[in-house]
């Protein structure tokens, strides 16, 4: 089943696709021209398959199901996420996995400031950010649990890994980096150390899945060496106050 | 090491009357009485003490009393004690003041500047022990017209509709900033009262989900807790902007509050500190607050009233035009004095303005713009008493939220120490040990036994101005008048003074 999304009101075409997701597990839109919500809180089981460039707010409170998009994809993708899988063939707008709690999110190229922002974990509940060439400003900022992954595949010479404030107030969780960063964006509460035998496991399972989504070369992506970016305190903010 | 701040307050013990039957020393989390050396003597270390009454209420003999330590300070206006008791503090420690409840300073109360009218000879007041008194209150962005067919069955399409038997709902307190018993408190006297409580940003305890037909769930931007069906599972969704205790700074529940239970609502790791950023990180502006109040409501099947909780700050009356045009279904106004279980001192005492001033002049634009009836209005900060009710819904509130009071119901007597983690009443506080001491099928019917007692005052208020049904004192602000206020705060209030 296809659904033609041209220029329909999101209103419209989210409701055709809740109809058609009650009946069918998944549902094809083409040619979408950046209608919001698309994927909004869709249950485990159900996947949706979108064509063109999705608006803002994709995915948003995702709770299980897939959603995976050929084009590129605007602001707050998987915006409060509970779980489930987005693969995006392309690049990604601002505040991506805005306190995303669990599922995992694939995106092709880059994503834009604020990436992974306030993602969260509860107990089996950790979620997941591979990046494949690079991300904007404050990546994992308030990061709070889970692990962002950046592959910095394709970078030209005067790209930079990630922006400026990479990790600022961040208090948990992990961010692996391939190859060569911008130290100098990184904030001052993050340590930067090598992978664990455990960490390592953890990654290749994720890079195995981004060359299976992207058709990448796992062996190529690991010659580089990966480094782990995590909080040196776990409460940067304890001796903050002082009560009155 | 000195102590440079003296001792706010003196336990004074009637040795007459003590059994040293130990009470005192069980029931002070803050450790102020203790057995003396002999094992058998009760003596108190004032130093500690908070004045939460707690010794004071429970002593068998009323032994016990609590005074204001006496240490006086040279005069001085300008740098009064207050001050260097601050600036002490934060020369031993570096740290940002931090204080709890509402803003305490001496800064004018409206509501005790106003005066209500009442009905005399011109036309008859009302007794509501023996007349119809209609206090029902319906909160949701209201149609434009209303179309019907034959025989006044309307046809329009109704937003939708929350329904309170009361214009007072609870207001927003996290589970983690109170504890699990006072939320239950809460849930349970706003079931048996026709209204509603609120989550806060902490989400929903599964113990509560009984209650979750009576809950408000708030989205703030910690997004703790927030998933589909928690928002599915409410009466209506909160859109946590600001809060009138620390408008424009986030919020930081530190990591000893984030007990096992806490970390289940909020879903977030025991011990982990639970940051909400300043701002919602998807909300730079107008335009995106509307984003996310149509996810919400994409969330939710259109299913659920959105509500939009700002502080009230200076340009109060544009921003809540803006977040009506936004689609807020309920736009709920934050005044400065509204509690808090921890913020910075300087921003609780220094930032935002009366609720009073912004309700008015929010309803007042709203009204200029003809889009009053897009919303509800729902003004919140510090309401003590059925009075300041009744004024707030002449001034133009669709309904009011109370916080402080029913806490004060269940027993807290504003020590302001919220922020400490240790709270003798079992109200703001995760140690179980002092969350047992409150119990909610006890406590919830002093929080009904309250909001009864303020419904029926409402009601004489409004029988005396002759008004039978809440929907005509909304707004009415001729039924209001200003005592000893300028031209411009009258203007503000859009109220005439008393004898005009």
């Amino acid at each position: 089943m296809t659904i033609e999304a041209g220029l329909m009101r999101y209103e419209k075409l989210n409701e055709m696709i809740k109809d058609e997701l009650q009946r069918k597990n998944k549902v094809v839109i083409s040619n979408v021209n950046g209608q919001r919500y698309l994927g909004c809180a869709v249950d485990e089981g159900k996947t949706l398959e979108l064509h063109g460039t999705p608006g803002n707010d994709m995915a948003c409170y995702l709770n299980g199901g897939k959603v995976e998009v050929f084009g590129n994809c605007q602001d707050a993708v998987g915006n409060t996420m509970n779980g489930g899988l987005i693969i995006v063939h392309g690049h990604s707008g601002d505040a991506m996995g805005y306190g995303m709690r669990d599922g995992q999110i694939y995106i092709q190229k880059n994503v834009a400031c604020r990436g992974g922002i306030h993602m969260k974990e509860f107990e089996n509940m950790k979620p997941v950010l591979v990046i494949g060439k690079n991300a904007g400003s404050f990546l994992g900022e308030y990061m709070a649990g889970g692990t962002i992954v950046l592959l910095g595949l394709g970078l030209k010479r005067n790209e930079k890994l990630f922006g400026t404030h990479c990790a600022s107030g961040m208090h948990g969780g992990k961010i692996f980096v391939r190859g060569s960063f911008p130290k100098e964006n990184l904030s001052p509460n993050i340590k930067v150390s090598s992978l664990t035998d455990e960490d390592m496991k953890e990654l290749s399972s994720y890079v195995k899945k981004y060359c299976r989504f992207f058709g990448e070369d796992y062996s190529d992506i690991m010659s580089k060496p990966f480094k782990k970016l995590s909080p040196a305190t776990s409460r940067p903010y304890a001796n903050l106050y002082t009560p009155n | 090491m000195i102590n440079y701040i003296p001792r706010e307050f003196d336990i004074v013990r009637d040795r007459e009357r003590c059994i040293d039957c130990g009470c005192c020393v069980r029931q002070c989390g803050f450790d102020c009485h203790y057995f003396d050396d002999d094992g058998k003597t009760v003596v108190a270390d004032s130093t500690r003490c908070v004045a939460c009454h707690r010794c004071v209420d429970l002593c068998p003999t009323g032994a016990l009393s609590i005074r204001k330590h006496v240490c006086d300070y040279k005069d001085n206006a300008n740098w009064t004690p207050r001050i260097q008791q601050e600036i002490c503090r934060q020369a031993a420690t570096g740290g940002v003041l931090l204080s709890a409840m509402g803003n305490p300073r001496e800064y004018p109360i409206y509501w005790d500047k106003i005066l209500l009218n009442a009905s005399q000879v011109t036309n008859p007041s009302i007794d509501p022990l023996r007349e119809p008194m209609e206090i029902r209150t319906i909160l949701g962005r209201k149609p434009e017209k209303l179309t019907a067919v034959k025989k006044g069955k309307s046809q329009t399409e109704m937003p939708p509709q929350v329904m309170l038997e009361t214009p007072i709902m609870f207001s927003a307190m996290s589970f983690g900033s109170i504890s699990l018993n006072a939320q239950k408190t809460l849930a349970i006297a706003a079931k048996n009262l026709g209204t509603l409580f609120n989550t806060g940003e902490g989400g929903l305890h599964p113990e509560l989900s009984d209650w979750s037909d009576y809950a408000v769930v708030q989205v703030a931007s910690g997004r703790f807790g927030v998933h589909k069906e928690y928002l599915n599972n409410s009466k209506f969704i909160e859109i946590k902007i600001g809060q009138g205790a620390k408008p424009g700074i986030g919020g930081h529940l530190p990591g000893e509050k984030v007990t096992v239970e806490v970390s289940n609502a909020r879903m977030i790791p025991e011990g982990s500190d639970a940051i909400s950023p300043a701002p919602h990180h998807d909300i730079y502006s107008i335009e995106d607050l509307r984003q996310l109040i149509w996810s919400l409501k994409q969330a939710t099947n259109n299913e659920k009233p959105i509500s939009v909780k700002i502080a009230a700050v200076h340009n109060i009356a544009a921003i809540a035009s803006g977040v009506a045009r936004a689609g807020a279904d309920i736009v709920v106004i934050d005044g400065y004095r509204g509690g808090t279980g921890a913020a910075p001192t300087r921003i609780r005492d220094n930032v935002g303005i009366p609720i009073e001033l912004a309700l008015a002049a929010a309803d007042q634009r709203l009204r200029d713009e003809s889009i009053r009836s897009r919303v509800s209005l729902v003004a919140a900060g510090s309401f003590r008493c059925s009075s300041d009710i009744v004024k707030a819904i002449a001034l133009g509130a669709d309904a009011c939220y109370v916080a402080s009071a029913p806490l004060i119901a269940m027993g807290c007597h504003m020590c302001q120490k919220c922020n400490t983690g240790i709270c003798n009443w079992g109200i703001a506080t995760q140690r179980p040990e002092l969350t047992r001491r409150l119990n909610p099928e006890i406590a919830h019917e002093r929080v009904e036994n309250l909001i009864n007692a303020w419904n029926h005052e409402i009601k004489e208020i409004m029988g005396g101005m002759g008004i039978n049904s809440v929907d005509s004192l909304r707004g009415n602000r001729l039924m209001l008048r200003g005592i000893g206020l300028s031209d411009k705060e009258l203007e503000i209030l859009g109220i005439k003074h008393a004898g005009e």
